[in-house]
């Protein structure tokens, strides 16, 4: 076989979430051993995917899938982001009708998506990476089945996710009827040998397609004008789902858009640079001006997510190794502070009772100290406060913008990060300074405290020496 | 003589056809999923057409692939509906309104 083995930890994971969904069939409804045995195939996943940092880059399976640097790394984030979100979704999917084998089978086989998206270096690798990620989420979205708006929302996230791969795939055919290839090194390879020459007809149906590919990958980040789905799903759906789409999918995201813009076009950077400066622009104007609006949580940080993908965008638009290792880092970020918030929001809720209005969390200060820190330091880190680690991530992606020739688009970043501060501080107010309106004890489960205590310190911890994670970002575009 | 841009011609039409479905549509979900499929197919005949006058086999391949992914999604796609029509007994596009975008 063609370097079978570059693609161990997926094999493995694929093959232990089919044992895992077999052992669902005949668990007990009430205990966790779907749950244990989820976590466990993950860690094992983790342990083979962390055997592969240093090994020499390779690719394989007839050039479609590839193991370097960029891809270990993101596949060790989303590995180690997975076993967070089950841990934190457990006693919340535990209380209530919830089919909790199949929460967690949907996650392993969405985890598996998402590990074949960061090592895509096909057309066709890409496309099922991708929808393993996509169908795994419309079904997760719709688990609550008595729950209305949960379907609702599925719907609404399956109809305008479909359309959003449609216009991917349409892109898709174009660029291979232009190339005559699937293979992105192929395709770049081509593109490059014509570069001279931009009137040449396959480069302009490389061109066209590439609009529609654009259109899919925005629609899969929720960039500004393709974000409507992103305020209703996050709303809709259970918060343990609205924490996976929120976290490990954004980092799969942006490994795609590296392999398929600058892996594949990156020829006609001259054409996607300016449409994704305006992408990012509209998305950050719009996702902080809209998110003050806000009063319910999940809204709000659906409204934050928009935003952060603006800046993340900002990273690359400058087409420098420099800013694809910013916007890297980027991703990594975004995806644990926000899975801290959204683990504090898990935790504060309880049986028949969800924490998803800002009131919820007032006073949270009195009522449970740690949490409330955890909760003050995600929300310090994704305003951009010093020291955590989201100022140290806005930075590097600003200061490769400015390098890059985008002061506009820098300086608008901080024009509306300082809006942006204005929400994410009114939550630490709320959680401080009001009185507590509902005093129910908030007890949640010894690991999941330590857990959140960790992931909070990773926050805080990061900001404070940046290099731990900032060295593999740069290693992978050097 | 039918040519490529025959075909391609023949795919942005069905692909067209299909996003406007899916836009003007405030009636039927069914009529989405009919939709997604139609631009699902679009893009097959780009493939297919492609793929035999580049005279080379991996779009055809694609299709195989794009075919089944579309079956899973279909099969998705109305396991929600089922769910949707239980909790609202409505399969009204326009009375989808209970959460504000």
């Amino acid at each position: 076989m063609d370097k079978l083995q570059i693609a161990t930890p997926e094999i493995f994971l694929l093959a232990a979430t089919c044992a895992v969904l077999i052992v669902g069939l005949f668990a007990q409804a009430r205990s966790n051993t779907v749950y244990w045995l989820s976590q466990l195939t993950l860690v094992i996943t983790l342990g083979l995917s962390l055997l592969q940092i240093g090994d020499e880059s390779a690719t394989g399976l007839s050039g479609a899938y590839t193991m370097d640097i960029l891809s270990v790394s993101l596949k060790n984030w989303i590995l180690v982001i997975a076993i967070g979100i089950f841990l934190y979704s457990r006693d919340y999917i535990g209380n209530r009708k919830i089919a909790r084998s199949e929460y967690f089978v949907l996650g392993l086989f969405a985890v598996s998506g998402m590990m074949i998206m960061t090592s895509a270096t096909h057309m066709l690798t890409v496309y099922l990476g991708l929808e393993l990620l996509a169908l795994s989420q419309y079904a997760m979205v719709a688990l609550h089945r008595d729950n209305g708006e949960a379907s609702e929302a599925a719907m609404k996230y399956f109809v305008l996710g479909a359309l959003a791969s449609g216009m991917l795939l349409y892109g898709m055919s174009m660029i291979y009827g232009a190339t005559g290839s699937l293979n992105l090194s192929v395709i770049g390879d081509i593109l490059a040998g014509n570069a001279q020459n931009l009137t040449d007809a396959r480069t302009i149906g490389a061109r066209f397609g590439l609009t529609f590919l654009i259109v899919g990958i925005a629609f899969k980040l929720g960039a500004v004008p393709f974000h409507m789905w992103v305020p209703d799903v996050y709303d809709g759906a259970p918060t343990s789902v609205t924490m996976f789409i929120s976290t490990a999918p954004k980092i799969a995201a942006f490994a795609m858009l590296i392999r398929l813009l600058v892996g594949g076009l990156e020829t006609l950077n001259a054409d996607w640079q300016q449409m994704l400066a305006i992408l990012s622009a509209l998305s950050m104007v719009l996702g902080n001006l809209v998110a003050i609006a806000q009063n319910n949580i999940k809204r709000m940080l659906a409204y934050s997510t928009i935003s952060h993908v603006g800046f993340l965008l900002m990273g690359i638009v400058g087409v420098t190794s420099a800013g694809y290792s910013a916007a890297m880092f980027y991703a990594i970020t975004y995806a644990f502070t926000t899975l801290a918030a959204f683990g504090v929001l898990l935790a504060v809720s309880r049986e028949g009772f969800e924490a998803d209005q800002l009131t919820d969390l007032a006073g949270l200060g009195r009522r449970h100290a740690l949490l409330a820190t955890v909760m003050l330091l995600a929300m310090i880190s994704l305003a951009g406060v010093p020291p955590a680690v989201g100022f140290y991530a806005k930075l590097t992606v600003l200061e490769s913008a400015v390098n890059a020739g985008f002061t506009w688009l820098a300086l608008l970043g901080v024009f509306t990060s300082v809006v942006g501060a204005f929400y994410y501080l009114r939550i630490i107010k709320i959680m401080f300074f009001d009185e507590p309106v509902d005093s129910t004890e908030v007890s949640p489960a010894g690991d999941v405290t330590a857990a959140l205590a960790l992931n909070g310190l990773a926050v805080i911890g990061l900001g404070l020496a940046p290099g731990l994670v900032m060295s593999a970002c740069i290693a992978a575009f050097a | 003589m039918i040519t490529l841009s025959h075909y391609l011609a023949l795919g942005a039409l069905l692909f067209c056809l299909s996003v406007i479905g899916i836009f003007l549509n405030r009636k039927n979900v069914i009529i989405l999923l009919m939709c997604i499929e139609l631009m699902l197919l679009s893009v097959n005949m780009n493939f297919v057409a492609f793929s035999y006058f580049l005279g080379d086999g991996a779009g055809q391949i694609f299709v195989f692939f794009i075919l089944t992914v579309a079956a899973a999604e279909a099969a998705i796609g109305l396991a929600i509906l089922v769910v949707l029509f239980r909790n609202r007994s409505t399969i009204n596009v326009a009375d989808l309104d209970a959460l504000k975008g």
